[in-house]
């Protein structure tokens, strides 16, 4: 994957359409949500909770495109699609994938935010 | 539409996420709407069923109860189901789309939403349904309710059902030497005082008027909704009608105005009730042996000098202490075999 962590274009059109302070309180919410997301998606793996599985991962996949995390929102979508077979089988390692792109998401949208 | 003049609107964003639930009601509130926000289809419900809202803007992967349960409850209630809803998700496949639009879904914007689309596909909601309101009140004001709320649910389309029902025809007698003893504009006034007054009569015990000609009426009992006691009921209706003429009679002659007498023939039987006429111009009608005969047997009130007349089925299905008079067989044109009338007394209290 050669994406970049965040793509300006889709970041910068929504801080021209909501305003720049409005999405300082919304990249704020994302980063206050997003480990949840996270979690559910760990403990449905554990519990094999299909559904909310699911919706975890489209939850995390439409926030990630709104903010231009085109790679975290493409992991994700993966997820939602294929659901949780494919995680079992590797043992997890998609979900830890996404977690590590996810730091790196959090880190670059901190960066922008105070930027 | 809203308070605040057209163009803006009250709105409900449903998502449970937080991030897409605050980004959208923030640009629908830049678009200068009024907006609510709900988590899930069980609050949005709640929210929908307490406070007026011109469109909803719905997720669907929810928690408790998702976009598709929202959609279906909407369908199937009466009071929600003309609520616009915008369906705004990412979801996966062209079949989760479909089914939206199946249920009733007016529209579906993929997230991100972009605004400019958002606002373009509100807009058109709007209108749609500001154009919807104007027809239902055009059709509470043009057709009865009973009519309105079948057509609302059933739709329209020509043609009818058998039903077993009961027809009323009443009209005022000597109306023409009246209407031209008088002006114009006070035959409307006095039309439209008595029609007021026999709707009441009519609607009050679950009749239906299905005609208005001159200063004549029909009226239904047990179409298009089904009525136990039709005959009954038609009966009582009559009792009610000679009653509310009398007393229209005492303000009248308080005024110095003349007298109006009312005739009333009512049948029972089967027939066909439905839309009749075009696609363009219809009008909801029953037809068939038992209307002809009420028609008959109303004109026979002139003749019998009597103000309620009816047929022997209608008299069949009146309970033994009602207080009726046979009149014997009368032949009527277009029947082959004389029909047994009765009258049925008036002033008496069923």
């Amino acid at each position: 994957m050669t994406q970049p962590t965040i793509d300006r274009a889709t970041y910068d059109e929504l801080k021209e359409t909501a305003g720049a302070e409005f999405v300082v309180e919304l990249v704020d919410t994302f980063l206050t949500e997003a480990p949840t997301m996270l979690d559910q998606l760990r403990r449905a793996l554990a519990a094999g909770d299909a559904d909310t599985f699911r919706r975890a991962a489209h939850s995390l996949k439409s926030n990630s495109n709104t903010f231009g995390a085109l790679a975290l929102g493409a992991m994700a979508r993966e997820l939602e699609l294929n659901g949780l077979d494919p995680v079992v089988k590797a043992s997890g390692a998609p979900l830890a994938a996404l977690a590590s792109e996810y730091s790196r998401v959090a880190a670059a949208l901190t960066e922008i935010r105070n930027g | 539409m809203g308070e605040g003049g057209p163009g803006r609107a009250r709105l409900l964003v449903v998502d449970d996420n937080k991030v897409n639930r605050l980004l959208l009601t923030r640009t629908l509130e830049q678009q200068g709407h009024g907006v609510a926000s709900a988590e899930n289809g069980r609050v949005a419900l709640e929210m929908l069923r307490r406070e007026a809202f011109d469109l909803l803007l719905l997720d669907m992967e929810m928690p408790e109860m998702d976009g598709f349960q929202v959609l279906e409850q909407l369908k199937n209630d009466l009071q929600l189901r003309d609520v616009p809803v915008i369906v705004t998700s990412s979801l996966e496949g062209i079949d989760s789309v479909v089914r939206c639009i199946e249920l009733g879904a007016e529209d579906y914007l993929p997230k991100p939403v972009n605004p400019v689309l958002l606002k373009a596909r509100i807009g058109a909601s709007l209108e749609k349904k500001r154009l919807r309101d104007q027809q239902k009140v055009l059709l509470r004001r043009f057709a009865a309710p009973e009519v309105a709320q079948d057509l609302q649910q059933s739709g329209f389309a020509l043609g009818g059902k058998r039903v077993h029902a009961s027809v009323l025809f009443s009209d005022i007698r000597d109306f023409t030497p009246l209407a031209e003893s008088q002006p114009p504009e006070e035959t409307i006034e006095l039309l439209n005082t008595y029609y007021t007054l026999m709707f009441d009569a009519i609607s009050g015990h679950g009749g239906m008027v299905t005609l208005m000609i001159g200063d004549g009426l029909m009226a239904v009992f047990g179409a298009p909704l089904p009525l136990p006691d039709h005959g009954e009921s038609a009966v009582r209706a009559a009792l009610e009608m000679i009653e509310m003429v009398d007393l229209f009679n005492l303000e009248r002659a308080a005024a110095g105005k003349p007298q109006i007498r009312i005739g009333i023939g009512i049948a029972s039987g089967d027939m066909v009730a439905g839309y009749a006429g075009t696609n363009q111009r219809a009008t909801y009608t029953c037809i068939g042996d038992t209307v002809n005969l009420a028609a008959r047997i109303e004109a026979h009130t002139k003749v019998a000098q009597a103000a309620i007349l009816i047929d022997a089925a209608t008299r069949a299905g009146l309970p033994e202490r009602v207080r009726v008079e046979p009149l014997g067989p009368v032949a009527f044109k277009g029947k082959t075999v004389p029909v047994d009338v009765f009258s049925v007394g008036v002033g008496q209290k069923l």
